[in-house]
């Protein structure tokens, strides 16, 4: 493997060296296979690599949390997945998961321990602010976004679900930015529209689509990049931009990527 | 003859006092027709809960000044009830203003704090009047805000309204008889407030302040009696009450924790040839989700009877905001509307009676429940911890599990996670793929 190669070894690979890694990346369902959030996870494995982390993915081991088909009241198909998935956690000996899916992350911190599966569980953007805090990722004064307007979007599923409103807000803070609040964020955050299970069916109808309101208010802050932390609500507002036609001057970024470019990955 | 007032005095305490004890039995009975649920454990962490949310307003002061007004009213009911006890010892023993003697000195410092109290609460309710009537706020509106809880808003504001002029009313003639040395009518000294009042009914002569004193003591405690009553019946009022054991039970986990169903796990387990954990083994699968109230769990109906009818939850829905049908409020009014009915049911044809209808589909549409992307917005809203996503749901999952009524999109949905292991159609085979393009 040459200098350069970026590496992304699974449990199994390790299991058979008989070696445990620090942390394992779960990746999830869009992460591995929806062709946007496939950059979100190849940012957030590049940074992984540059600072040397230990850390493995589950790979074809890896199944839908279930967390989908729970929130839409297929309580039984969740517990399979749940149940499944956990065999194969605890069988690995898996102590620390970080996810980049705020859904992943809520059910396995939430829901999995009740069901036999107890890990401590960090969503990315608290990893990346724990990078931050330790000093591995520094402001280094520059880059393309310093001084321009970011917005970031609360995802439900980190804020009012566990939480979670500084860290994504610290990640962003290092890259020296103009951050510019929606009139709803933290706590009143507006919901992307894609929890719940309606990601995976149309929505009822109304007179608007909840992304599209959503989208209206990042555009309206002015910012130039809105910046996502969960795969969801990034399909629902790189929509909601196509939608209102501004996809050439407003960009959405997850703070993995930019972090990533920040870091010239 | 003397006696008679407080004969009829004692009468009236009883009757009202009897009607609230059957009241309150009947909201208890039907709380309990939920399904039974732990929330008995860590005390310290809900006693905490309660008097910051509860005691304390905290999740009011979202929206500041309904807040102060609120706060205004609150402080006023709380601390005017010192004379309510006032009110009904003089009324049982025939005495007039018996703390006085007690008080001393401080005795008109106290009442100057309830003519404030109850100037403040008059002020308060007219400006909610006005909101809800004139101004026309958003939120006091919408589909399930027609009719009854309408003229119940108004009314509890009208009635509060009308106990406090009784209150300073019977103040102002008393200071003025005080002022005239009448008998009966004890020098207490001055009310700061009242007195301001006194021209009013300075002109008048002293059989008539007679009456009108008289005549607020009794309307004002009468009011107090029937207000009791009310409260109790079927008016969101009743949250003056049942925020406290409602805010004490409160979900203390992560917002974003759903409930695991046990017998589910139970079934998983078998499935899966994996042992089933101790104490899972008797777990009695039942009805999956949920289609009436008696489904729901006891904290679920507590929660309906705790509901105001204030509309923060709707205000803050993503998909109300958007012209669905769904309205946190309305799941809230829903549930404790049928649960009454229910209720009644019981009263009438005994405990097992079926009426054939149900909470899902007669109340509530399966529209309004698909439309919820459980987002919590509604549960941060809430200024009493209410959790309406937790009864969105149990009627999905009955809807799903008992029915097998998915939209279809969500069938194919269940269907990708059972044979690829996620929910889009992709090879489970593919899933590392994306790796090659890292190193391209």
């Amino acid at each position: 493997m040459s200098e350069n190669m970026i590496n992304v070894p699974t449990m199994a690979e390790l299991a058979a060296k008989g070696v445990t890694p620090e942390i394992l990346f779960w990746v999830g369902c869009a992460g591995s296979f929806d062709e946007r959030a496939k950059s979100i996870t190849a940012a957030f494995v590049k940074i992984l690599n540059k600072l040397s982390v230990n850390f493995a993915v589950l790979g074809t081991e890896e199944s839908c949390t279930g967390e989908p088909a729970k929130r839409a009241g297929n309580e039984f198909l969740f517990q399979v997945q749940a149940v499944s998935n956990i065999e194969v956690l605890n069988a690995y000996g898996i102590k620390k998961i970080v996810t980049a899916c705020p859904h992943c992350f809520n059910t396995i911190k939430n829901e999995y321990p009740e069901l036999g599966g107890n890990y401590e569980v960090l969503h990315h953007s608290e990893f990346l602010q724990q990078l931050i805090n330790e000093g591995k990722i520094k402001l280094q004064g520059g880059g393309e976004f310093k001084g321009k307007k970011i917005t970031y979007h609360d995802s439900c599923y980190l804020g009012r679900s566990n939480n979670i409103y500084e860290a994504p807000r610290k990640v962003l803070e290092i890259l020296d930015a103009e951050l510019v609040e929606m009139k709803r964020s933290r706590t009143k955050g507006l919901c992307c529209g894609a929890g719940g299970a309606q990601m995976f069916k149309e929505p009822e109808p109304g007179f608007k689509d909840i992304n599209i309101e959503r989208t209206e208010e990042a555009i309206g802050t002015g910012a130039k990049v809105i910046a996502a932390a969960c795969p969801f609500c990034m399909t629902m507002l790189s929509d909601g931009v196509k939608n209102k036609e501004k996809e050439s001057e407003i960009k959405v970024y997850d703070i993995a990527e930019l972090i990533a470019k920040y870091e010239g990955l | 003859m003397e006696f008679l007032p407080q004969v009829i005095f004692l009468i009236l305490l009883s009757v009202s006092g009897f009607f609230i004890t059957k009241s309150i039995l009947r909201i208890r009975r039907n709380i309990l027709l939920g399904r039974d649920v732990n929330l008995y454990d860590r005390p310290r962490e809900r006693l905490k809960m309660m008097v910051l949310v509860a005691l304390g307003q905290k999740k009011m002061f979202k929206k500041p000044l309904p807040a102060i007004l609120h706060l205004f009213v609150y402080l006023g009911f709380i601390i005017i009830n010192i004379e309510v006890l006032e009110i009904i010892i003089d009324g049982l023993f025939g005495t007039h203003r018996i703390f006085a003697p007690v008080f001393k000195g401080l005795y008109p410092s106290l009442i100057n704090i309830f003519e404030f109290l109850a100037i403040s609460v008059l002020v308060s309710c007219a400006i909610f009047l006005v909101r809800r009537n004139i101004i026309k706020v958003k939120r006091f509106d919408g589909e399930e805000m027609k009719r009854w809880p309408k003229l119940d808003a108004n009314l509890i504001l009208s009635i509060e309204i009308f106990l406090m002029i009784c209150f300073l009313s019977m103040n102002t003639s008393d200071g003025i008889l005080q002022s005239r040395g009448s008998e009966h009518y004890i020098s207490t000294g001055d009310f700061f407030f009242t007195s301001f009042l006194k021209p009013l009914f300075n002109g008048l002569g002293t059989s008539e302040l007679i009456f009108i004193e008289r005549f607020g003591w009794w309307a004002h405690i009468m009011g107090i009696f029937a207000f009791a009553m009310y409260v109790f019946t079927d008016s969101k009022h009743l949250h003056i009450f049942i925020s406290f054991p409602n805010t004490y039970f409160s979900k203390l986990d992560p917002a974003g924790r759903l409930s695991n169903m046990p017998e589910v796990t139970k079934e998983v387990k078998l499935m899966l040839n994996l042992p089933v954990d101790s104490g899972n083994e008797n777990v009695a699968p039942g009805r999956f989700g949920a289609k009436d109230v008696q489904d729901l769990t006891w904290k679920n109906l507590m929660e309906a009877y705790s509901c105001t009818e204030c509309g923060r939850c709707t205000s803050q829905c993503p998909a109300n905001l958007t012209g669905k049908k769904l309205s946190p409020r309305k799941i809230m009014m829903d549930t404790r509307d049928r649960l009454e009915e229910v209720g009644r049911n019981i009263e009438a044809n005994g405990k097992d009676h079926q009426d054939g209808k149900s909470l899902l589909g007669d109340y509530i549409t399966v529209e309004e429940i698909m439309a919820c992307t459980t987002c919590n917005a509604c549960v941060e809203a809430c200024p009493v911890n209410i959790d309406p996503v937790s009864i969105i749901l149990q009627l999905r999952r009955f809807k799903i599990m008992e029915e097998s009524q998915a939209p279809a999109a969500w069938n194919g949905m269940f269907s990708n996670i059972e044979n690829n292991f996620a929910p889009w159609k992709f090879s489970p085979s593919d899933r590392l793929n994306w790796v090659q393009k890292l190193n391209q």
